[in-house]
């Protein structure tokens, strides 16, 4: 008896299994309004609110006048849109003395972030093209030292640059934060143009070295015209970090000389003075748009050159 | 390896001249600043620098006296739970959305431009915004109250036992977007087999993710976290633009100690200090890491 009332437990277990089996075949016809989508799109809304939040708040606030500010929230958009605060955040606010706005910052950052990206990428794209083209004994060894490098914090070595730096005679001037950037740009640069040289095949630069070009002609003629997007890479890389420093703003540059980030945390921190709130998100807008507008044009070349930083290993 | 010059060559110094010339930029770089800084710092942190660096050895006391500084032990404390908890939130939120975006979605591209866009912004941008934000006179707090609890209080940056988790919620904004891309490359890499497969023994979708996928994704968990705690240790323009510190010193920071006492306090010494064991805490993470990934074999 037994047996068969497991036999029949067996039986009824086939069924339902030959029933699944049996069951509707093919794709699944997708409902768009499923229990599924409603969640995973609901999720990735409150997600991208919680993001975009934050940008949001900073368009409204710029554009309130600050009675305005001072009555209503913070999310409410704005009832009478002016543009007062950014025409003031850009040309009249104050920092200590200096009352020409985030204008001078601009302009101060535009001219540490041409030559400081110039240099960094030239200077990597050769050591790159050195490494991956014409390996010579202990080469890789400093290299080693390069990338170990990329992870000591800057606070370690800033003190011995402000030596190096002074002893040069370039403390304190465009020239020395050039040179600083182009140190902090070379580990991830030259990894990057070291792989990129080395994924290159190997037939092109042999048939050129059959031809007789040498280590430059081989650089100008052949390796950077093949190298273009890896440049593209590069330049989004340095443009965002650089205009995105602070640290070595602080540091490296005097005051009349700051670079815009460090402008605007002087403008918006200042102790003195009303808080205008609109004239401060107006001015934080200001200084992110340059990375902004890198981020959104480039959009998925700034992926590849994050997910290159990235990888630095 | 590629080899290039031709064997037997009597000189070897002069062996691919021009590489050698094209590289003494990074050579320099790698020994005088990586290198030679560092030692340099480390050397220094046992003297007695004030105002500036003096060769005169005082042994340990630098660090003694850092470790007797209030100061100091508290950016320690900020630092251990913003890193623990901005890991462990990173690595969480960036998954997930990773996750949710791997489920073949329409508007993916839309999602991630707007998921990493703060990545490209400044800390002090970022600082600055959430400041605004958490402002509790016109920001969330102001918010809630008006909407019928006048109870609420949440100030996060003008309450010193919990600002630090101000400072969290900003950082993990800006960079939350970086461990999604990451991760999204890592789902992306495994193979549509092993989900066939899953699906094939009736494995439901998160059981086959725990189980299945992120033990398969440990490399890319274990480059995300090692990236992740690396730049932790370095953070200081976002605590600078939201806080300051403050209130008081309940949000400082190793890194904004070190600048502070070498940029403003004169007092050189305990800086070299506090950077070597910022310099010790990045080694804590990297070396480990280091020796499982490259340790084990040889690289050719």
């Amino acid at each position: 008896m037994a047996n068969v009332s497991s036999l029949n437990t067996a039986a009824a277990g086939f069924d339902a299994v030959s029933a699944e089996v049996a069951g509707p075949r093919g794709r699944k016809p997708r409902k768009i309004l499923s229990r599924r989508n409603i969640i995973l799109y609901g999720l990735l809304g409150l997600a991208a609110l919680y993001y975009l939040l934050p940008l949001y708040v900073m368009v409204v606030t710029s554009m309130k006048g600050m009675p305005e500010i001072r009555l209503g929230n913070i999310f409410s958009p704005p009832v009478e849109i002016t543009f007062e605060p950014w025409v003031k955040a850009w040309a009249t606010a104050c920092t200590g003395l200096n009352c020409d706005g985030l204008s001078r910052g601009f302009w101060n950052s535009v001219r540490i972030l041409l030559p400081s990206v110039v240099v960094s990428i030239a200077v990597a794209s050769v050591s790159g093209y050195a490494l991956a083209n014409w390996r010579f004994k202990g080469a890789d060894l400093f290299f080693s030292i390069l990338i170990v490098g990329a992870f000591i914090p800057y606070q370690v070595m800033i003190y011995p640059i402000v030596i190096l730096l002074r002893e040069l005679g370039v403390y304190g001037t465009l020239t020395g934060l050039v040179i600083v950037h182009t140190i902090f740009g070379m580990p991830i640069l030259t990894l990057l143009f070291r792989n990129y040289f080395t994924s290159l095949p190997e037939e092109l630069f042999k048939a050129a070295r059959i031809d007789g070009a040498g280590f430059w002609q081989i650089y100008f003629r052949i390796m950077l015209p093949m190298a273009l997007p890896i440049f593209v890479v590069a330049m989004i890389l340095q443009v965002t970090g650089i205009w995105n420093d602070f640290l070595f703003g602080v540091v490296f540059t005097r005051p009349d000389s700051y670079p815009m980030t460090v402008q605007l945390n002087n403008i918006v921190n200042s102790v003195q003075g009303v808080k205008e709130y609109n004239v401060n998100m107006a001015a934080t807008l200001l200084t992110g748009a340059v990375p902004l507008i890198v981020y959104f044009i480039s959009g998925r070349l700034f992926v590849r050159g994050i997910a290159a930083g990235a990888v630095k290993g | 390896m590629r080899s290039h010059a031709p064997a037997g060559r009597p000189s070897q110094l002069f062996r691919n001249l021009n590489s050698k010339i094209a590289l003494i930029p990074m050579i320099l770089i790698a020994l005088v600043v990586f290198l030679g800084g560092t030692v340099w710092t480390v050397v220094y942190s046992f003297t007695n620098s004030k105002l500036l660096p003096r060769l005169k050895f005082v042994g340990l006391e630098q660090y003694e006296r850092l470790w007797d500084a209030p100061r100091w032990i508290i950016s320690i404390q900020n630092l251990a739970i913003y890193g623990i908890l901005s890991l462990i939130f990173s690595l969480v939120i960036g998954f997930v959305l990773a996750a949710l975006m791997d489920q073949k979605i329409r508007f993916e591209n839309t999602f991630r431009t707007i998921f990493l866009y703060p990545f490209a912004l400044s800390f002090i941008v970022t600082g600055l915004v959430w400041q605004w934000i958490l402002n509790p006179e016109y920001g969330i707090q102001s918010i809630v109250r008006s909407l019928g609890f006048p109870g609420f209080t949440f100030d996060p940056l003008y309450n010193s036992d919990i600002v630090i988790y101000g400072i969290l919620i900003a950082g993990l904004w800006q960079g939350t977007g970086l461990v999604m891309c990451l991760m999204l490359a890592g789902l992306r890499g495994i193979d549509e087999d092993i989900w066939k497969a899953a699906r094939v023994d009736g494995i439901p979708m998160w059981r086959t993710y725990i189980f299945i996928i992120i033990p398969m994704m440990r490399p890319v968990f274990i480059t995300t976290l090692v990236l992740i705690a690396s730049g932790i240790v370095k953070v200081y323009d976002l605590v600078v633009a939201q806080t300051s510190g403050g209130p008081g010193i309940a949000s400082e920071v190793p890194a904004k100690y070190v600048y502070d006492y070498m940029f403003q306090a004169q007092n050189l010494g305990q800086g070299f200090a506090a950077s070597t064991m910022m310099l010790i805490t990045v080694a804590i993470i990297i070396v480990p890491w280091a020796y499982l990934e490259f340790g084990g074999k040889k690289r050719g």
